[in-house]
């Protein structure tokens, strides 16, 4: 092997750690994640993992760029090997350029010197060393800051303070760990040295790094959300366990239900007396929830709704990603009434139209998806931070007085929403067809007028459609479309494109389907939309408001989000 | 305070001559006026089917919900307003059948709100078919050749799950059940009452004059005492009426849940603290 090696971009290197679940592969993420950050690099991670607790094979992948990286890359330029069948596991990421970091001995058949650059690593053997060989991972961790040559004084006060509360012994031994890591480097013989140039960026530091997930719940909190109920389920659970930790201090109740139909009706209930909540699930958890859904669209109930999708039908894949239950949500639920469905892909977005969901539930009384995937929540990565100047808790119930009518007919269809115990009014819902006061009736005119009343407040929510991005030149003649978890990886391949003809469209509001759209459809010579379908979904959708059809389908429905070369290939045979 | 206070006045009443929900919503009205609960601060919580219907005849606070799902929304309510009286209603189909694992999980969770389920062995507004409580051998439109499977005994299970507070009345005694709601009202935390109730359209078997005969009233009954309460809920050939069972002093959902140890206001009246937030997301720039 040469002893000077460089990877395909000097400034922008992919790690790959590969291994068994229960490796400690997720505590390598995040010590190396946290330790590029603070040492000045732009970090980006993402993970696909197999639904088991031990064993299988799981990856994650770290990006560690000059610039900001928001993207996953199907290249590997150092891939840590840390068990037999790692390499195997993703084979088809490895390039000519890759290096491996593996043991022998735990590698075993695998370590194939003529076929890849291999670096036999002592990784086990000095963990042994240190006391338990568990801490082969820290060792692995302290090897790549190594390789970065990261200060290591960051590397040991980060290890230091994420181990803090546990015995003094496993400190010593991490430090230790990560410190032997970091010297193999330097130490072992047959070390390549690796030639990149990533520039530190100059305020890294200060930058904030997280996941979609956490982006989600804080935007929850920034929404005034004070209450969610919701069954465990992959990948929409990081939600619940975030805003559960933090409950006490934001004033929440965050309830686990005995299942996804409790949780719906207990998000309801606690609208109904005065709280603003929401739910979080997956796309089976959300299929017993419709009901639900549906009691919200006619007891004209606010409700936030987190759908994180992963792939179907049934139980599917339970760890992975796919952008199949467009449809789902945006015809779930029996009978006729309005709902907003959002799909942020930047982490800015999802914060931001997670919070705008609760003003815009409790505004027009409607449910509000927020629709992510398995790609999204899971993956993280460092952006200065969020702006809350603009943060607005708005509040709509009014308080009761006697004689009040939850379901007064009005000029736009919204009735001024009271809860009971404020004010002297008594304020009843229902889920049969219902009068004025709320309670049940068979007057047939009168359901035409409440039908009618429900479905008015679309009209109103046009006014407050969240535009889609475009991003381009104005003379394009290529548009690319794309909606949800896509976005930063389509704008990395439309940049590697570089070409001064293509433009991409993104739209983070999916329903109801922003006016802009057929403009900037029509404008376009070619069109091509980019979806982790295997239906096309959008492209229905937007054929069925706009009537324009989109020929041109990049879809992908493995399990896995796109890779930006992947992306970039497929359109370039497109558009050439 | 007057029952009066309740009344809704002229409406038109969907349930069947002599049929046993009529004494219980005088019941419920009865026990809530002598508890001086005003309608203000009180929710009638009701999944579907014709007991469900109650809080349509009730002047107060209304969450008619979905088929079974009574409890989950009754649960939020109390705890995002733990300053209100809530009482979740609804018959055996609903709350047993289709809301059985609610029913279940409720009385683990343990919130401050009264159970009110009016028990007539039958499904009503789907005409007919066996409910989950319906005596074996009885025959309906689908169950040709009479009921087969083991009655659900929601005592038994409540007791089982060591519920709150246990108990069951009868609606043709207007007395005694309305003086068990009040203890259920008044109890802290989970209380049931299972109220029997004759259907006199499509429960033949179990009438008026059945409950009579196949009922009696617990005496010397230590209703502290769990065994003794799971032994009378399994007895079969004649049924206890009464508090079979109060568990000792149990911590409510609204205690356990945490927010409201140092500050009392409901959620409504709760602001968001953004600075607070500020000071969480600066916290992402390490996050151990």
């Amino acid at each position: 092997m040469d002893k000077n090696l460089s990877f395909q971009k000097k400034d922008d290197v992919s790690i790959v750690l590969c291994g068994r679940a229960g490796q400690g592969i997720q505590t390598v993420e995040h010590l190396l994640t946290r330790i590029f950050k603070l040492a000045g690099y732009n970090v980006f991670a993402t993970k696909e993992f197999m639904s088991r607790i031990r064993g299988g094979m799981n990856s994650t992948e770290i990006r560690v760029s000059s610039g900001p990286v928001r993207a996953s890359v199907g290249r590997i330029d150092i891939l840590i090997a840390l068990n037999k069948g790692a390499i195997q596991h993703v084979k088809t990421r490895i390039c000519p350029g890759t290096i491996i970091l593996a043991e022998k001995e735990t590698i075993g058949e695998d370590f194939d010197r003529t076929k890849y650059k291999l670096v036999d690593v002592p990784f086990t053997k000095a963990a042994s060393e240190i006391g338990n060989k568990i801490y082969s991972n820290v060792v692995a961790a302290g090897t790549v800051a190594g390789l970065f040559r990261i200060d290591l004084q960051i590397v040991s006060n980060f290890v230091k303070q994420y181990f803090s509360t546990k015995s003094e012994d496993v400190v010593k031994n991490n430090l230790a760990s990560a410190k032997t890591g970091y010297e193999l480097v330097e130490n072992l013989q047959d070390f390549p040295a690796i030639e990149f140039n990533i520039d530190k960026a100059v305020d890294t530091e200060q930058q904030i790094l997280l996941s979609g997930a956490e982006a989600v719940a804080l935007g929850a909190i920034a929404g005034g959300c004070n209450f969610i109920s919701a069954y465990p389920m992959s990948p929409s659970t990081a939600v619940l366990v975030f805003l559960a930790k933090h409950a006490k201090e934001f004033s929440i109740i965050a309830e686990q239900a005995e299942d996804e139909i409790a949780a719906i009706n207990m998000a309801i209930g606690a609208w109904y007396a005065g709280a603003r909540a929401m739910v979080t699930t997956s796309g089976g958890g959300f299929a017993l929830m419709t009901e639900g859904l549906s009691l919200a669209g006619m007891l004209e109930s606010p409700i936030v709704i987190h759908l994180a999708q992963r792939p179907g039908p049934a139980t599917g894949l339970p760890t992975r990603t796919e952008q199949a239950d467009l449809e789902l949500a945006l015809y779930a639920g029996h009978g006729e009434f309005p709902r907003i469905i959002f799909a942020p892909g930047a982490l800015e977005d999802t914060f931001h139209l997670t919070q705008k969901a609760f003003n815009l539930a409790d505004k027009y009384q409607i449910p509000v998806f927020i629709l992510t995937d398995q790609y999204l929540v899971d993956s993280y990565y460092n952006i200065p931070g969020f702006d809350l100047s603009g943060i607005r808790v708005e509040k709509y119930i009014v308080k009761t007085s006697k004689g009040y009518e939850r379901y007064i007919l009005t000029e736009n269809g919204i009735s001024p929403r009271g809860i009971p115990g404020f004010g002297t009014g008594l304020v009843a819902v229902d889920s049969d067809e219902h009068n004025q006061a709320g309670h049940i009736t068979e007057d047939l005119d009168l359901r035409t007028k409440m039908v009618d009343k429900r479905l008015s407040k679309l009209e109103l929510l046009k006014g407050e459609i969240i535009p889609p991005e475009f991003v381009g030149p104005d003379d394009y003649k290529n548009l690319i479309v794309c909606w949800g978890s896509t976005y930063s990886i389509v704008d990395e391949a439309v940049k590697s494109l570089d070409r001064d003809d293509v433009a991409f469209l993104h739209f983070k509001q999916i329903y109801p389907l922003p006016n802009e759209t057929t403009g900037y459809l029509q404008k376009a010579h070619k069109i091509m939309i980019v979806e982790n379908n295997a239906t096309s979904q959008f492209a229905k959708l937007i054929k069925l408001h706009t009537g324009i059809g989109i020929e041109n389908k990049i879809l992908k429905y493995n399990g896995l989000s796109f890779y930006v070369e992947e992306l970039t290939e497929r359109l370039n045979t497109l558009l050439n | 305070m007057d029952t009066q206070i309740f009344d809704m006045g002229d409406i038109d009443i969907a349930w069947c001559s002599g049929c046993g929900n009529f004494p219980i919503l005088e019941i419920l009205k009865e026990a809530l006026a002598d508890l001086e609960i005003e309608p203000t601060n009180l929710v009638l919580v009701s999944g579907i089917g014709q007991a469900a219907k109650i809080p349509h005849y009730f002047k107060t606070n209304v969450f008619n919900g979905l088929h079974g799902r009574a409890l989950p929304a009754a649960t939020a309510i109390k705890a995002a307003n733990p300053t209100l009286t809530v009482i979740a209603q609804s018959g055996d189909g609903d709350m047993y059948g289709e809301g059985g694992n609610h029913f279940i999980h409720t009385i683990r969770r343990n919130p401050n709100i009264t159970n009110i389920v009016h028990n007539n062995m039958v499904y009503g507004l789907t005409k007919g078919q066996a409910s989950p409580t319906s005596q074996i051998g009885f025959k309906t439109p689908v169950q040709i050749n009479g009921v087969f499977l083991e009655p659900f005994n929601p005592i038994a299970v409540a007791i089982a799950l060591d519920a709150s507070f246990v108990a069951r009345a009868f609606a043709g005694d207007v007395e005694q059940t309305k003086n068990v709601v009040k203890k259920a009202v008044t109890h802290k935390g989970y209380a049931l009452v299972d109220i029997f109730q004759p259907c006199v359209s499509f429960n033949k078997l179990n009438t008026y004059q059945w409950f009579k005969e196949h009922t009696y009233y617990l005496k010397d009954h230590d209703f502290l005492d769990r065994h003794q309460a799971f032994e009378k809920a399994t007895q079969s050939d004649r049924l206890a009426l009464g508090v079979f069972y109060t568990s000792s002093e149990k911590a409510t959902f609204e205690e356990n849940i945490g927010i409201y140890q140092e500050n009392d206001k409901s959620l409504y009246e709760r602001e968001p603290d953004i600075e607070k937030l500020r000071n969480l997301i600066e916290k992402f720039k390490i996050m151990l």
